[in-house]
C-alpha cells in the first residue's frame, strides 16, 4: 500500500469529559494526486474527522485512538516539534470561512512569506520571493506588489479562499485537507475555486480530503466519495458507482434530496435526525430512519462490506439495496401549469418599484407578479437585491420605496406598522435564519399566540386550538407548545417558523432563503412541505433563493435577478431549459451538478 | 444583502451541541438568567459575595431586635471604653454602639436597594427606547443623559439637596438619577444588538405595537447584562448613600445610621474607634460583598457568552 499518501486506520474522536464518541472506526485511505469528498451533513462529524488528520483536538475533544498515516509516519504520535513541521508543510489545511482564517491586521504578502519561512523553504529571501510569485499565479490571483500589499478585506471573497488556497498550497505538500472551502461563495466564485483546487491537485499530484455538505460540489471534483453518518463512514466508494449504484440507504437518501438542475424527480427528505455522541443506539445508527431496516440492524452496527475492494459499505442489506435502480420508487417532478394569465388574478403585483438603502438606489425598476397557489421565485447571487425585493413587500424595508406594491389592487404602506391590519395578515413573511427569527426566550406556544393576539379575538381554547392547527399544518404535535425555541432542531425550527406564518391565515407566503441554514435533507421535507401549504391552503408564494437546483422543485415562474434588476422572468422549466439572458446563463453553467 | 447560504455555522458542530441536548418533553426549563445565577457560584468569589452581603443584610434587619440597649438612650458617659454593659463602648453622647450599629444598617440598605431599583425602571425604560427608536429620539435622549453624566453623582445630589432641602425621598430620587443614565447607556447598547435580530423583525411585520416589541421581545433577551449592572449600581449606590449621611444629607440625628454614626464620632476616633470603625468596616464589607458577587455573576455570563459564541 506504498502508493497511498495517507491511511486512517479506525480513528476515533470523542468529547473530551464524557468519551462519547464524535467520529469512530474511520478507514480510509488517499493515492497520490486523487481527490477524496467526504460528504455528511451538519454534525456528522466530518469537519472533526477532517481536522483530526492534522492530529488537532478541538476544545471539548479528544482524540482516542486509531492512526493516521502520512508519508509513512503517524500523525498521531509525532512531537510537537515534528507534527509543526508536518503541519503546513507535508499536510495543509484550508478553512471554511477565509474572512475569518486570514489575519485581517497582515498584507497578503506578510502572510504567505510567513508560510514558507517558516517551513524554510528555498535557500534565500530571493527564491522564497519568487515561490510566492509563482504561487499567486498558480492560483490565478495578480502577483504584483501592489495586490501583495494588500490586507485581506481589501480582497473579496473568492480572492480570500484562493489566498488560502495559495497559502496551502505553499509548501507542495502532499495532501491538503479543504474544509468546505466553497461554502458562503456565490456559485460563479465557488466554480472558480472549484476549478483552481482541481487544477492544483493535478498538476502537482497532491492528494485531496474535500468535506462537504454538498454532494453536488464533489460531483464533479472528486475521483471517490465517503459518505459519513453519526461519525461513521457508511459508504466509500468512487464517484461514478456512489452516484449510480449507491449501496447504503443513507447515501440513496441522501441522493434524493438534493435537487439537480435538471430536476425530473421530486425531492424527498429524511425524516427524524441523526442521534449525536453520546445517545448513539447499538445497532446501526441509521436503522431509525431506515426505510429496509431488519431486527438484525438494531443488533450490532454492520461491518466494511461491499461490492469490491475500492467500493465498501456498512449496511447489512447492501446487496438488496445495490440491486434496487436508483431513484426508483421516487414521483416524478409535478410540471408547472400556465402562466399567472393576467394581472388580474395576481394577489401582489410590484410595478417599477425603485428601493433605495438612504441615498442608494439598490432596485432599479422592479415589475413582478404574486398569484394564488403559484410560487414564484426569486434568484440571484448575493447583492442582487432578491432579498430586498422580498423584504419591501413584506414592509420590513426600512429605507424609500418608489414605484407600486399592490396587494389586490390597493397600493400597500411602505412600513408594515402603518398597513392596515388586513394587509400585514395577508401577507406573511418568513426568515432565511430559525435560529434567529424565533425569540430564544419565548416558548413555541407564547411565538405562535403573537399572530393569534394581533389578528384575531380568540378565547384561550380557541388560541389553543389554533396553534395545535398550525403546527400539524407543518408536520409537528401539540407538545412542542411548552419547548423553547433551542430544545427544537433546525428543520423544527423552521417549521415553528412557518407556523407563525400560517398562524395569521395569510394569502401570501414570503419566503426568504427559508432553507439555506438547513442541511439537505431537512431541506427536502421543508420544500415537501411548502409544496404542499401552496396546493392545499392555496397560498401564493415568493420564493428566495440563491440555489438555483431548488427552483424547478418548488416555483412555477421564476425572476433571475442581478443588480438590482430582474434580468429574465419567465415559467421556470422554460428558463431553465433555454435561458435568453447571458447571467442566467452564467448561473446555469456555474452551478454544480450531479 | 443576505443572500449567501448562513450554514456556516451550523456545519461545524460546536462541543455543546454534540452534547446530549436536555430530555425532550421535559416541559418548561429554566430561564437563561438562573442558569446564569447558578453558573455564577462556581465562583468562589461569588459565594463569598454572597455569604458577606446576607450575613450584613441579616444583621441590618434583626438587628433592632437583639439590640440590647434602645439606641437613642444614655447608657453611660461620652466615648467611654468597651465594657460588659456596652460591648463596643459609647459614642459622643453616650448611646450604645453595638446597640445603634445594629439598629443602624436598615436605612442604608433599604435606601440603596430601593434607589438602584428606581435607577434601573429609569435607565432600562430609556435605555430601550432609545435603542429601539429612530436615530434622531436615540440621539436626543443619548444626549440628553450625556448632560447628567458631566455632573459627579455626588456633586447632583448634593445640588438637589441644597435646593429642594432634604428628604429621604429626594435622597432615593436623586441617586436614582444619577445612575439612570450609566444603567441606560448599558441598557441601550443590548437592546440595539437584539433590535437587528428577526424575530423581532417578524413581530414588525406582524404590526405588534412598539411597547410590546420592547417588553416582551426585547427586555427577556437583554436581563443577563442588566442583572450585572444592578449588582454594579448597587455598590455604588450603598457607598453613594452612606457618604450622603456622612455629609449630614441622610438622616438627622438621633437617628441611628452608619453613614452618621461615622461623622458624629470622628472626631474622638483615637478615643473610641469602635464607634467609627465598626460601621466603616459594614459599609466596606457590604461594598465589597455586592461587587464580588456581581463579579461572579458577570465572569459567568462573559462564559455563557464563549460557550455559544457561534450561535
Amino acid at each position: 500500500m506504498s502508493d497511498y499518501v495517507l491511511t486512517v486506520e479506525n480513528l476515533r474522536v470523542e468529547l473530551d469529559p464524557s468519551g462519547a464518541d464524535i467520529d469512530d472506526e474511520v478507514t480510509l485511505a488517499i493515492h497520490q494526486g486523487e481527490v477524496l469528498g467526504l460528504v455528511g451533513e451538519s454534525a456528522s462529524g466530518k469537519t472533526t474527522a477532517a481536522t483530526a488528520l492534522l492530529d488537532h483536538e478541538r476544545r471539548g475533544a479528544r482524540i482516542g485512538g486509531g492512526k493516521v498515516v502520512i508519508d509513512g509516519k503517524n500523525v498521531l504520535s509525532l512531537k510537537p516539534g515534528e507534527l509543526r513541521h508536518l503541519r503546513g508543510g507535508v499536510i495543509s489545511y484550508v478553512p471554511q470561512d477565509p474572512s475569518m482564517s486570514l489575519n485581517p491586521a497582515l498584507r497578503i504578502r506578510t502572510q504567505l512569506m510567513e508560510i514558507l519561512e517558516a517551513h524554510g523553504f528555498g535557500s534565500s529571501q530571493r527564491e522564497r520571493q519568487d515561490r510566492l510569485r509563482e504561487m499567486m499565479a498558480e492560483v490565478l490571483l495578480p502577483g504584483d506588489d501592489r495586490f501583495l500589499r494588500r490586507y485581506p478585506h481589501q480582497l473579496s471573497g473568492g480572492q480570500q479562499q484562493r489566498v488560502a488556497l495559495a497559502m496551502a498550497f505553499a509548501c507542495r505538500p502532499a495532501l491538503i485537507v479543504l474544509d468546505e472551502p466553497t461554502t458562503g461563495l456565490d456559485v460563479t466564485t465557488q466554480a472558480h475555486v472549484l476549478e483552481t483546487v482541481r487544477s492544483l491537485t493535478s498538476t502537482y499530484g497532491v492528494a485531496a480530503l474535500y468535506v462537504t455538505h454538498d454532494l453536488a460540489v464533489v460531483a464533479n471534483l472528486a475521483d471517490r466519495i465517503a459518505v459519513m453518518y453519526a461519525g461513521r463512514l457508511v459508504e466509500v466508494g468512487p464517484r461514478d458507482a456512489l452516484f449510480e449504484h449507491a449501496c447504503h440507504p443513507y447515501t440513496r437518501k441522501l441522493l434524493e434530496a438534493i435537487p439537480d438542475l435538471a430536476g425530473e424527480h421530486a425531492l424527498r427528505g429524511i425524516p427524524g435526525r441523526a442521534p449525536v455522541p453520546g445517545r448513539r443506539p447499538r445497532g446501526c445508527f441509521f436503522a431509525a430512519r431506515c426505510d429496509d431496516a431488519q431486527p438484525e440492524c438494531l443488533i450490532e452496527f454492520p461491518p466494511y462490506d461491499g461490492p469490491g475492494q475500492d467500493h465498501r459499505v456498512r449496511c447489512w442489506r447492501w446487496r438488496e439495496v445495490q440491486a434496487r435502480p436508483m431513484f426508483a420508487d421516487l414521483p416524478l417532478r409535478i410540471t408547472a401549469g400556465p402562466s399567472c394569465a393576467a394581472e388580474g388574478d395576481a394577489v401582489v403585483t410590484v410595478r417599477d418599484a425603485k428601493v433605495y438603502y438612504g441615498t442608494k438606489e439598490v432596485l432599479h425598476g422592479v415589475d413582478t407578479n404574486v398569484c394564488p397557489r403559484r410560487c414564484i421565485a426569486l434568484v440571484g447571487e448575493s447583492g442582487s437585491g432578491k432579498t430586498t425585493l422580498a423584504r419591501a413587500i413584506a414592509g420590513i424595508h426600512p429605507g424609500k420605496i418608489e414605484g407600486e406594491i399592490l396587494f389586490r389592487g390597493k397600493p400597500l404602506a411602505r412600513d408594515a406598522r402603518a398597513r392596515s391590519k388586513e394587509h400585514r395578515q395577508q401577507l406573511q413573511y418568513i426568515f432565511q435564519s430559525p435560529y434567529g427569527s424565533l425569540n430564544p426566550r419565548k416558548t413555541i406556544g407564547q411565538i405562535l399566540a403573537v399572530p393569534l393576539d394581533t389578528f384575531f379575538n380568540l378565547s384561550r381554547s380557541e388560541m389553543d386550538d389554533r396553534m395545535v392547527d398550525a403546527l400539524e399544518l407543518v408536520a409537528l404535535d401539540g407538545t412542542l407548545l411548552n419547548k423553547y425555541p433551542d430544545q427544537l432542531s433546525g428543520g423544527e425550527r423552521q417549521r415553528v417558523a412557518i407556523a407563525r406564518a400560517l398562524a395569521a391565515k395569510p394569502s401570501v407566503l414570503i419566503c426568504d432563503e427559508v432553507t439555506s441554514s438547513l442541511d439537505v435533507s431537512v431541506q427536502a421535507t421543508i420544500i415537501e412541505l411548502l409544496a404542499k401549504l401552496i396546493e392545499e391552503v392555496g397560498v401564493g408564494m415568493i420564493f428566495v433563493t440563491h440555489h438555483l437546483p431548488l427552483v424547478r422543485s418548488i416555483a412555477q415562474e421564476v425572476a433571475v435577478m442581478s443588480e438590482g434588476r430582474i434580468v429574465e422572468k419567465g415559467l421556470v422549466d422554460a428558463v431553465l431549459d433555454d435561458p435568453q439572458a447571458d447571467y442566467t446563463k452564467r448561473l446555469l453553467a456555474d452551478t454544480p451538478t450531479i | 444583502m443576505s443572500a449567501t447560504p448562513q450554514i456556516t455555522q451550523e456545519l461545524i458542530p460546536s462541543a455543546d451541541e454534540l452534547l446530549p441536548e436536555p430530555q425532550a418533553g421535559g416541559g418548561r426549563r429554566r430561564r437563561e438568567w438562573t442558569d446564569l445565577l447558578l453558573g455564577s457560584w462556581r465562583f468562589g468569589r461569588t459565594k463569598v459575595g454572597v455569604i458577606i452581603v446576607a450575613a450584613i443584610v441579616v444583621l441590618a434587619i434583626i438587628g433592632p431586635w437583639i439590640a440590647p440597649h434602645s439606641p437613642y438612650v444614655f447608657v453611660g458617659p461620652p466615648y467611654s471604653a468597651p465594657s460588659a454593659h456596652a460591648l463596643l463602648g459609647t459614642d459622643y453622647i453616650g448611646h450604645d454602639v453595638l446597640s445603634r450599629v445594629l439598629c443602624g444598617g436598615r436605612t442604608v440598605i433599604g435606601l440603596s436597594v430601593v434607589a438602584t431599583a428606581l435607577a434601573m425602571v429609569l435607565g432600562v425604560a430609556l435605555g430601550l427606547i432609545a435603542g429601539y427608536s429612530r436615530p434622531a429620539v436615540d440621539d436626543v435622549i443619548m444626549r440628553l443623559l450625556d448632560v447628567l453624566l458631566a455632573f459627579p453623582s455626588i456633586v447632583f445630589v448634593l445640588l438637589l439637596v441644597a435646593l429642594l432641602g432634604h428628604s429621604l425621598v429626594l435622597i432615593v430620587v436623586a441617586v436614582a438619577v444619577t445612575h439612570a443614565p450609566r444603567i441606560a447607556r448599558v441598557a441601550r447598547g443590548a437592546t440595539l444588538e437584539i433590535v437587528g435580530r428577526d424575530f423581532v423583525h417578524a413581530s414588525e411585520a406582524l404590526g405588534v405595537p412598539r411597547r410590546k416589541i420592547l417588553l416582551g421581545e426585547i427586555l427577556p433577551n437583554i436581563t443577563s447584562p442588566l442583572l450585572v449592572e444592578f449588582g454594579l449600581r448597587l455598590t455604588y449606590s450603598i457607598g453613594l448613600i452612606a457618604a450622603l449621611s456622612f455629609l449630614g444629607f441622610g438622616l438627622q440625628p438621633p437617628s441611628a445610621d452608619w453613614g452618621l454614626m461615622i461623622q458624629e464620632n470622628r472626631v474622638a476616633i483615637v478615643v473610641q474607634p469602635w464607634a467609627v470603625a465598626v460601621p466603616v468596616i459594614l459599609i466596606a464589607l457590604l461594598t465589597i460583598g455586592t461587587n464580588l458577587a456581581t463579579d461572579g455573576v458577570s465572569r459567568a455570563l462573559i462564559g455563557i457568552d464563549r460557550d455559544t459564541g457561534a450561535k
